[in-house]
């Protein structure tokens, strides 16, 4: 078992999910955050004030998923994310110990 | 909460105390006025447009039947000074709150709205009395102590505010209701220069102070005549100019307050910039507005509002009352274009910050010409004050240090005295301004011929040396006692949690 978590562009979350569903994906989390890359962050001008803005918004999606799908689960993020330009975010694959699914108590493959 | 009532009574207390001294005082703060030569003033250089006296039955006309208000007058008063409080709330209120970090919104909401109530009460006061009615060329009298006398309440007979018409008046009560927000405002503007690090208790305080001693004063020197009826014969011109106030003697051009209510304001602000001292982490932290949504909905009700302002103050229902209102349109437009071709032009983006400042930026250049030039005019003063109120929060600002907050040395200084400056040029008849009234007895305008545009402008900046001065000296003093007696600023703690939470003890947003 794997757990995938990506780092995207808000905008595209959309295309993410569907990309996912797609493949049999049941679930994923997604949660905002803020950072930055390559892409740095961008400077806004208030009459006279310019300030450095370092940290840009961006959405976070988990999702736990068995050995055999975690390669078309990294090409759907992949697809649904690109857009081509700097920014795009980053996808990261960890290995997965345990999962418990709490109303049955169904562990391991089971739970996914 | 009773540190706050603590200083309430202390303020009224204190604007009671000084009333008895009240002329002395302020005679002493005004080197600049007590030094003008009184030799310039020139009856036949009147504006048209100064505010009016309380009322003043000619004495030469005890035969004719005295003049009863015009309905459609009384009317537009009492709607202009409606106008004027939504100005202040919400619109002054939303514009500052938008421009704050989330955590200093109420803080700065809570300013502006108990500062103006705090002033429109002692308006009613003392206030109202001072700045107008008669005194000395500096400030009035106590005739109107209380509203003394302003209506007979026996009789159910009320007294009468004379406007810039001969036999034409209006209820000397609107005219003090409508003066009463023009007060508050003001006092209400120099929130902008020192929010976000001053103590609440500190800022009244420092409103009773400059209210008493730079608001009225400069109101009754700018807008304190005896009204045009007392200006029965050629024998009574000179005896009646001599009681008017000193800038009005001197034949100074302000419709609707850029002197009075703009440079006033921005002088105090500016001053209270470089005396509070500059919020913790300027120029490294991002202090940026944390909602311009709100600043546009503040801009929009300012503008809205202006037209109660502007035309209002030509107290009558008349062609200079649809003058002003023209200007404060067209003004205000030319303004937010400019802003925005000079931040398009300057960093590749027009903002809509911009856009809200260029807005109020035109009103405030408008304010002191808005019955006194033509509609092209107009045009013109909008665009040059957009242009050079952006220069104002620009480069102005990083020549002058302080940290104004909110602008509003660049905004209303500048443009304000842009406004009164270009009054002068743009008042001539030969540039397409309606002129002011050479003599008051037979209420004729000068000439083309006569008119001096050179002349004219000496004058609107002499206006404006003495109210920089003024309001300069008594903002110093001011702050000074403030800082002595109960301190200007928060700690630094209380600075950083946000004026929200360290004095109100509340927060604007949660979640």
């Amino acid at each position: 078992m794997k757990l995938v978590t990506a780092i995207i562009k808000p905008f595209k979350l959309d295309e993410v999910r569907e990309a996912l569903s797609g493949i049999g994906v049941q679930g994923i989390t997604v949660t905002e955050v803020k950072g930055f890359g390559r892409q740095k962050g961008h400077t806004e001008l208030y009459r006279g004030a310019e300030y450095v803005v370092d940290f840009l918004p961006k959405v976070k999606i988990e999702a736990a998923v068995s050995d055999e799908l975690v390669e078309r689960v990294i090409e759907a993020i992949e697809s649904g994310a690109r857009t081509g330009k700097i920014g795009d975010g980053k996808i990261f694959v960890y290995d997965l110990e345990q999962v418990v699914r709490i109303r049955t108590g169904e562990t391991g493959g089971e739970a996914l | 909460m009773k540190k706050l009532f603590a200083t309430l009574a202390l303020g009224l207390s204190l604007g009671l105390g000084i009333l008895g001294t009240a002329s002395v005082a302020s005679a002493q703060t005004a080197p600049a006025a007590v030094s003008a030569p009184a030799a310039e003033a020139k009856a036949d250089a009147a504006a048209p447009a100064a505010a009016p006296a309380a009322a003043a039955p000619a004495a030469a006309t005890e035969a004719a039947p005295a003049p009863v208000p015009n309905k459609a007058d009384t009317g537009w008063m009492m709607l202009s000074t409606i106008l004027v409080i939504l100005m202040v709330v919400p619109g002054l209120a939303l514009f500052y709150g938008g421009l704050v970090r989330s955590k200093n919104m109420l803080s700065v909401l809570m300013q502006v709205v108990v500062t103006f109530s705090l002033i429109t009460v002692l308006w009613f006061i003392y206030g109202y009395s001072l700045a107008f009615t008669e005194g000395n060329a500096f400030i009035g009298g106590f005739d109107r102590l209380f509203m003394k006398g302003i209506w007979d309440n026996v009789a159910g007979t009320f007294a009468n505010a004379a406007t810039f018409s001969k036999g034409v008046v209006i209820p000397e009560i609107s005219f003090a209701a409508f003066q009463a927000t023009f007060a508050g405002i003001t006092c209400a503007l120099i929130v902008g220069a020192f929010a976000e690090r001053i103590k609440f208790s500190a800022v009244l305080a420092f409103m009773v102070l400059w209210f008493t001693f730079s608001y009225l004063p400069v109101a009754h020197m700018v807008w304190f005549w005896m009204g045009p009826d007392a200006y029965a014969s050629k024998e009574v011109v000179d005896e009646m100019t001599s009681k008017a106030g000193l800038l009005w003697q001197w034949g100074a051009l302000d419709f609707a307050g850029g002197t009075v209510v703009h440079i006033n304001a921005a002088v105090a602000g500016l001053v209270g910039a470089f005396m509070v001292g500059k919020r913790v982490g300027y120029g490294r932290e991002s202090m940026a507005p944390h909602s311009l949504t709100l600043t546009m909905v503040g801009a929009s009700l300012l503008w809205v509002g202006w037209f109660g302002f502007n035309a209002g103050s030509a107290l009558e229902a008349n062609g200079f009352a649809a003058l002003a209102f023209i200007n404060t349109l067209v003004a205000t437009a030319a303004a937010v274009l400019a802003w925005c071709v000079g931040e398009a032009l300057m960093r590749g983006k027009a903002s809509m910050l911009g856009a809200a400042s260029g807005a109020v930026a035109g009103l405030v250049a408008v304010t002191p010409a808005a019955g006194n030039v033509g509609i092209g005019g107009a045009l013109i003063i909008g665009f040059i004050g957009g242009f050079v109120c952006l220069w104002g929060v620009n480069g102005l600002k990083k020549l002058l240090g302080a940290d104004d907050s909110l602008d509003v040395f660049g905004v209303h200084g500048v443009g304000g005295i842009v406004g009164a400056l270009l009054t002068g040029v743009f008042n001539s008849p030969a540039l397409g301004g309606p002129s002011a009234v050479g003599d008051w007895v037979t209420v004729a305008m000068v000439t083309p011929d006569a008119y001096s545009i050179a002349a004219q402008v000496w004058i609107q900046a002499k206006a404006v040396m003495l109210t920089v001065v003024w309001s300069g000296v008594v903002s110093l003093v001011a702050y000074k006692i403030v800082d002595l007696t109960i301190g200007l600023r928060v700690t630094e703690e209380e600075e950083r949690e946000g004026l929200d939470i360290s004095s109100h003890g509340e927060s604007a947003y949660h979640g």
